[in-house]
């Protein structure tokens, strides 16, 4: 039967059901990632994300809770001019997150 | 704090001399529920409660829906005190949950903004010649069952005790959003600690099961179902809300808005038949009622008269567990024995979904 809908999913992120695996070696290797406070300003300065959809804070926040589904295509988007790290209040070396998340979900 | 909050929304319920106004949509849906709520008034309770003729639609979905001005609103509710004026009755009485938030909040407007009570007044002279005293009191018909539940307890001839075992019956309730969460004080318990048909299951002899998403929507939510591409996002909210009881093994789902036991019963119909899964024991579905149904089973109505062959999600299990004599022959039986149709086997009923979540 053609019903016109189907049921929606729910996007809520379940960190009980999801596979953290990526994300803890994520924060094992760049332990200052905690440090992020998600003001946004790596987003702001980003060349690649004026002319894309690429949004650095939004992937890196769904990658440390397990929602890795896309999450490669988007940092494939990251041109590693690396502004973002020069604009981080905390210091963080964003583009050295870029090419880890790549790594590790390259072999996923 | 449970207590506490408790006490800060009791509501005061008039016990006599009701003006009661229908919904425009629960008499399609659940036809025999408002007869039953004025039967059970009228002929168990011997209250008097006037129905008018004249009464329209609140107009509330219109209004919800952004079609509906706030200015037109207030005025059709401007009317219906009119007409409950001419009549003699102070004590309004709304059978919807929508039109009783469009109610309280035409007349809490009307008390944080005196002039816009005073436009109102004048567009309804001008368009009708009518004047209007505000009611003393508006009551949901909910709020009136639940005022006399313990009346209609000691009129029962069915308890809610499982007839074979003689435990009590696990009910879940669901409250309107409209009811309580727009003026929780309008609500009895509020919209934190809803009361009004818990205190019914309870005085009539069940067991109220708590569920993490009791307090959330059924999914209804107006332009979440009026849009059909949009539907997707209403039978999310119910599968939420089924997937949150099942594991507490409800015997029945009781609810109080004219949406919430439709779209609880059909959508339980309609992920059965889209995914094969349902929520109830056995493969079947969770029965679900309106307060009038359940008064009126309590009070021994015929099941069938109470309009119950309507659900899509079959009562029957509920009736057995409940010990209601019935005669399953009758189910699609109308007015003088007229038979009315009825629809073809469902997964929901049939206890063959290919997976139950129990």
């Amino acid at each position: 039967m053609d019903w016109g809908y189907s049921i929606n999913q729910p996007r809520a992120v379940n960190l009980d059901k999801n596979d953290l695996g990526v994300a803890e070696k994520l924060l094992r290797r760049m332990p200052l990632l905690q440090a992020c406070i998600g003001c946004g300003s790596c987003t702001a300065t980003c060349t690649a994300g004026g002319f894309t959809s690429f949004n650095f804070r939004k992937v890196q926040t769904l990658v440390r809770r397990g929602e890795y589904q896309g999450a490669y295509e988007e940092m494939s988007k990251c041109m590693l001019c690396g502004k973002c790290r020069l604009a981080c209040p905390r210091g963080i070396n964003t583009r050295a997150v870029v090419m880890m998340i790549k790594k590790e979900l390259a072999k996923q | 704090m449970k207590k506490h909050s408790w006490q800060e929304y009791q509501k005061d319920v008039a016990d006599d001399k009701y003006y009661y106004v229908r919904s425009c949509i629960r008499q399609n849906f659940f036809p025999g529920s408002e007869a039953a709520f004025l039967n059970i008034l009228r002929n168990d309770l011997h209250r008097d409660i006037r129905e008018d003729a004249i009464h329209t639609s609140c107009t509330g979905i219109g209004y919800h829906s952004d079609i509906v001005p706030i200015e037109t609103i207030m005025t059709v509710v401007a009317r219906q005190f009119a007409l409950m004026t001419e009549s003699g009755y102070e004590n309004f009485a709304s059978s919807c949950i929508t039109s009783f938030g469009v109610y309280s909040e035409a007349l809490e407007m009307w008390h944080e903004f005196p002039e816009m009570e005073e436009k109102t007044r004048e567009y309804l002279y001008k368009a009708t010649g009518r004047e209007f005293r505000k009611p003393r009191s508006v009551a949901h018909a909910s709020d009136i069952i639940f005022h006399h539940r313990d009346e209609i307890a000691s009129k029962a001839k069915y308890r809610l005790v499982n007839a074979a075992t003689g435990e009590p019956l696990r009910g879940v309730e669901h409250i309107g959003c409209h009811y309580a969460k727009i003026f929780p004080k309008n609500g009895i318990g509020g919209a934190e600690f809803p009361y009004v048909l818990a205190g019914m299951i309870e005085a009539w002899g069940g067991q109220v099961v708590d569920y993490p998403e009791r307090r959330h929507c059924c999914g209804f939510g107006f332009r979440n179902y009026l849009v059909r591409a949009n539907r997707g996002y209403s039978i999310a909210n119910s599968q939420k809300k089924f997937e949150s009881m099942a594991p507490y093994k409800p015997d029945f789902i009781l609810t109080n808005c004219p949406g919430c036991p439709m779209f609880m019963d059909r959508w339980q119909y309609t992920i059965a038949e889209m995914e094969g899964i349902t929520y109830g024991a056995d493969g079947h579905g969770i029965p679900v009622l309106t307060y009038e149904e359940l008064a009126g089973l309590v009070l021994g109505y015929d099941p069938w008269e109470l309009g119950m062959q309507m659900h899509q999600v079959d009562v029957e299990p509920l009736l057995d567990k409940m010990g209601v004599e019935y005669d399953p022959s009758a189910k699609f039986l109308g007015k003088n024995g007229k038979y009315i149709g009825q629809p073809l086997d469902a997964a929901v009923n049939c206890g063959c979904s290919g997976s139950s979540i129990l």
